[in-house]
């Protein structure tokens, strides 16, 4: 009888059902169940009663809503254009060349995502502005103002996303396939279509669909340099914070998930056909000499890390003179934030929701994705898995923020006594940033051989033990880069919980949207150069860790 | 053994999720205590204790002790300023507020309609608490001293639902230095007819009533001003959009971007164009000598099963001699009709104000944003 049971139980394999199930459990808890609440106003009218698609009618025959929808994939094709090309090739540059300060560049490259978006809107408009630097020097004789603003600003705010992913992959890869298309004399041309690209598959249709579901999803860029160009997060916040109609908001967020659906789609037909690359046998890539590809791809870093600089480089001015540009005399006075903003409790309170974002989003993404990838079986729940973790990618902030609301704050939801709380901020924030952690993840395990599990079953040895011996400690990038991801994120989000967060619990990057409203400039750079600075920090212990890191893996391989 | 080991890290996982949620909930707690010194763990908890009879300098009675939390749309600085009076006042409540623009803060007022976490709505726009009134989110209350406060700025209803504080309205604010590149100067702008001079095309910015109040009290002043239910406001706003550069999604950003020299000419509201003076940036404050539209800044009582007595306290002390002479230095133009005058200026604001019916503004707001949006937003493409 015994050894029946445990038959039944080792043909059903229930400690990956478990972990399965909590994770799709938790993950429909947070994401499912609140959209379905705000989403479901879609077929109601304002007095609750069921109208079907009518609001949907309505809002297509209304042309200026549906210019909208036009407006919003023009701008995300374009942004999703540049930002990959650029993130791709500034990914190449600092894993396959031979140039200098490549350290450097790498936080450059990250600055962006190191600052609120406002910051970016403000950096963009003292250069293209009517008033802006280049636009007064002349080298700029464009409206920035509109379709361009909100192109340039999405590139921005992309590229980070689309380089890392580029970076992690391209970091990850076996140097055998290059040693043999070195022995047989493939061009470097030759090498980079038929080897790199295709081993990029994977990567690049997840980057194209980060960015392209991010610009396509974005309010913060439109809104303050978007000018009249109405796209679809516009058109929710004019909807829900314009004129108080949800219904109709939640028209417009339901078409937002059209990408991430699209991606769903996409990302099932590519994963049956993607072949892991690194397995059990792969070697480091050893990146050979060229001087003239050193040279190119060091001066394209340059110039992106100039711009960047540049971007960035009036929060100095601003946050350390009296009054810019009236008075620049050095100050540090800009520093003592104005209690009614939250103080510099709000800095602290944002870095405690960062860290624990981090700790608690990178354990959970990654279990979630390793049971996605590498569980035996469920191919159904697995399937609902892989469509939940796309979706949150498509959810503008405003969505989870009121979505949240409703789900978290009714009296008769159990899980209420997180409205309020640290927890919920922390909830929303794993949520808004699932996704991009999940491709990292995903695409790090992929390329991990199958093998690894099959031979460690064949020896007996527990899943948990591969799963914590050899697929974390070779996943230790990818996982160090989800935590600085959550962590960054974290720290300068505005959207979602700006709808959340309680009067006893003001964040930093609010703070910073409030001095900036009022007009108090030199705090809200002040406040911004904390959040970069701080960004920074994490970011150096990380690559120090890393470093300690590898260099004890090389020391174990050397004695091996 | 390994499924034992398994299921282990499953109920390990729960347990921690479970731990944080708790962990979280206590961190935010300290949090709250930390910055108040009173107890924080039920901030919306509105159970009034007595009053200290012995003490005889503060106020004593029910409504003078216990924890409200009030929503607000006023600029941080001013709450700061204002709480510090109320607080000296009352020193035993404990007010915990959000603040947050008018559009967020509305929005939240009424996702949380079925569990309203807010005791109280202070000093936000009128035409938000219309909405929320249309939804039965209100509850009546006449504070003490209601029958100082103007018919025209408070609710209609016999108990009014909201009670006005202090008005602001349409402004135009003009950049010195860039109007001057266009062969014009500050004082050649007076009126809503002057924005249609050809030198300005390109040149004008406004916020989008679709999504800025200041937008709406803007288009609905200048289609009250036309006539209502006429077409000449529409002819008027057709012109207009010839000057226009770009809607925006706000009501300040107009008076900022003018400050920044962004545009020549920016439509917004008073207060924020003083503030750009107060700046010193070289800005000149104009006041349509048509007429201004306008809205309120009001406060109202959250409907809810447990009222607090100290949100009533707030409410009475929130339009009293005191609260209005601290309102006054930043919004002339008060609900109580004893108003000061902006600086500088040396017209009474009142007079500056048209004759405006909020009532059928809110009747006919979405008609009008439908007709707004058919006319202009989609037009809006790109140059």
């Amino acid at each position: 009888m015994k050894n029946r049971v445990r038959q039944w139980c080792s043909g059903f394999r229930w400690g990956q059902f478990l972990v399965l199930a909590f994770c799709l459990l938790a993950l429909s808890t947070v994401l499912v169940l609140p959209l379905f609440a705000l989403f479901s106003k879609a077929f109601l009218n304002k007095a609750d009663m069921f109208v079907g698609i009518d609001n949907y009618i309505k809002y297509f025959k209304t042309p200026a809503l549906s210019t909208s929808v036009l407006n919003t994939i023009d701008i995300a094709f374009w942004s999703t254009l540049f930002s990959v090309v650029l993130g791709f090739l500034y990914a190449f540059a600092l894993t396959r060349t031979h140039i200098k300060g490549k350290a450097v560049f790498k936080y450059m490259a990250m600055i962006p995502i190191f600052t609120p978006t406002v910051i970016h809107a403000l950096g963009l408009v003292y250069m293209f502005g009517n008033q802006g630097i280049l636009t007064r020097a002349g080298l700029f004789p464009f409206e920035l103002y509109g379709r361009l603003g909100i192109i340039i600003s999405e590139v921005i705010f992309t590229f980070p996303q689309a380089f890392l992913l580029f970076f992690v992959a391209l970091e990850f890869s076996d140097g055998r396939l290059y040693e043999a298309a070195d022995s047989m004399g493939a061009s470097p041309l030759r090498k980079l279509f038929r080897i790199t690209l295709p081993e990029m598959k994977y990567t690049l249709i997840n980057a194209v669909f980060v960015c392209f579901t991010l610009a396509f999803t974005d309010f913060g860029a439109p809104k303050v340099i978007g000018g009249s160009f109405s796209v679809l997060a516009t058109d929710i916040y004019k909807q829900v914070a314009g004129q108080f109609n949800f219904n109709m908001g939640a028209v417009v967020g339901t078409l937002l998930l059209i990408p991430a659906v699209m991606s769903f789609i996409v990302d099932r037909l590519v994963s049956s056909r993607n072949a892991s690359a690194v397995n059990a046998r792969s070697t480091k890539l050893v990146v050979g000499k060229s001087v003239p590809r050193d040279i190119l791809c060091f001066s394209f870093c340059m110039l992106v890390t100039l711009f960047l600089l540049f971007m960035v480089a009036m929060l100095f001015v601003g946050g350390l003179t009296e009054g810019y540009p009236y008075n620049l005399s050095l100050t540090l006075n800009n520093f003592l934030f104005n209690q009614s903003t939250g103080g510099i409790d709000s800095f602290f309170n944002s870095l405690k929701m960062a860290l624990a974002s981090a700790g608690f989003g990178t354990a959970f993404v990654f279990i979630y994705a390793y049971m996605m990838e590498k569980a035996s079986g469920f191919n159904g729940l697995r399937k609902y898995g892989r469509l939940l973790s796309v979706l949150p990618l498509a959810l503008p902030g405003m969505v989870i923020g009121i979505s949240f609301i409703f789900f978290f704050n009714s009296p008769t939801n159990p899980l209420n006594f997180i409205y309020g709380t640290l927890a919920i901020l922390v909830v929303s924030n794993i949520l808004h940033y699932f996704s991009v952690p999940f491709f990292t993840a995903n695409g790090c395990l992929k390329k991990l051989d199958k093998e690894f599990e099959g031979i460690a079953e064949s020896m007996g040895v527990p899943r948990l033990k591969t799963f914590l011996w050899v697929s974390v400690p070779l996943s230790l990038p990818a996982i160090m880069e989800i935590f600085m991801y959550f962590f960054v994120n974290a720290m300068v989000t505005v959207s979602a919980v700006v709808f959340l967060y309680s009067a006893d619990f003001k964040i930093a990057a609010i703070a910073i949207t409030h001095m900036e409203e009022a007009g108090s400039f030199g705090q809200a750079a002040a406040m911004s150069l904390l959040i970069l600075l701080i960004n920074v920090v994490v970011r150096v212990l990380y690559e120090a860790g890393m470093a300690i890191f590898r260099h004890r893996a090389n020391r174990k391989e050397s004695t091996v | 053994m390994k499924k034992v080991v398994f299921f282990a890290l499953t109920i390990l996982a729960i347990a921690l999720l479970a731990g944080f949620l708790a962990a979280c909930k206590n961190g935010a707690t300290a949090t709250g205590n930390k910055s108040s010194g009173t107890a924080g763990e039920n901030k919306n908890s509105s159970t009034p204790a007595t009053g200290n009879k012995g003490n005889s300098t503060a106020p004593t009675g029910e409504g003078s002790k216990g924890e409200i939390t009030v929503y607000t749309a006023l600029e941080d600085e001013q709450v700061e300023e204002y709480l510090k009076a109320f607080n000296t006042r009352y020193p035993d409540i404990k007010v915990s507020i959000v603040r947050e623009s008018t559009g967020v803060i509305t929005a939240k007022l009424l996702a949380e309609k079925n569990n309203p976490q807010a005791d109280l709505v202070w000093g936000t726009a009128a035409s938000s608490l219309l909405a929320l009134d249309e939804q039965g989110m209100l509850e009546p209350y006449a504070p003490a001293g209601v029958d100082g406060i103007l018919a025209k700025f408070k609710s209609g209803k016999a108990v009014p639902t909201w009670t006005g504080i202090d008005v602001w309205e349409t402004a135009f604010v003009i950049n010195t230095v860039e109007i001057g590149k266009l062969g014009l100067k500050a004082s050649d702008i007076k009126s809503y007819d002057d924005l249609l001079r050809p030198e300005l095309k390109g040149h004008v910015v406004m916020p989008n009533p679709a999504s800025s109040g200041t937008g709406l009290l803007t288009v609905t002043g200048i289609l009250q001003l036309e006539g209502k239910g006429t077409d000449a406001g529409w002819q008027y706003l057709d012109k207009l959009h010839q000057n226009i550069s770009q809607y925006v999604h706000s009501g300040s950003k107009p008076a900022k971007m003018a400050g920044s020299g962004e545009c020549a000419v920016g439509i917004s509201f008073g207060y924020a164009g003083i503030q750009r003076l107060r700046a010193g940036e070289p800005v000149a404050v104009v006041f349509p000598s048509n007429g201004s539209g306008w809205d309120l800044e009001a406060n109202a009582l959250i409907k809810k099963n447990k009222i607090s007595a100290a949100a009533k306290t707030f409410l009475d002390w929130a339009i009293s001699e005191e609260a209005m002479g601290l309102y006054k230095e930043n919004y002339p133009i008060l609900a109580n009709g004893k108003g000061g005058r902006y600086d500088g200026f040396a017209n009474d604001p009142v007079d500056q104000l048209i004759d405006n019916d909020l009532l059928w503004v809110a009747n006919n707001r979405d008609n009008i944003l439908e007709e707004w949006a058919r006319r202009f937003d989609g037009k809006s493409v790109p140059r």
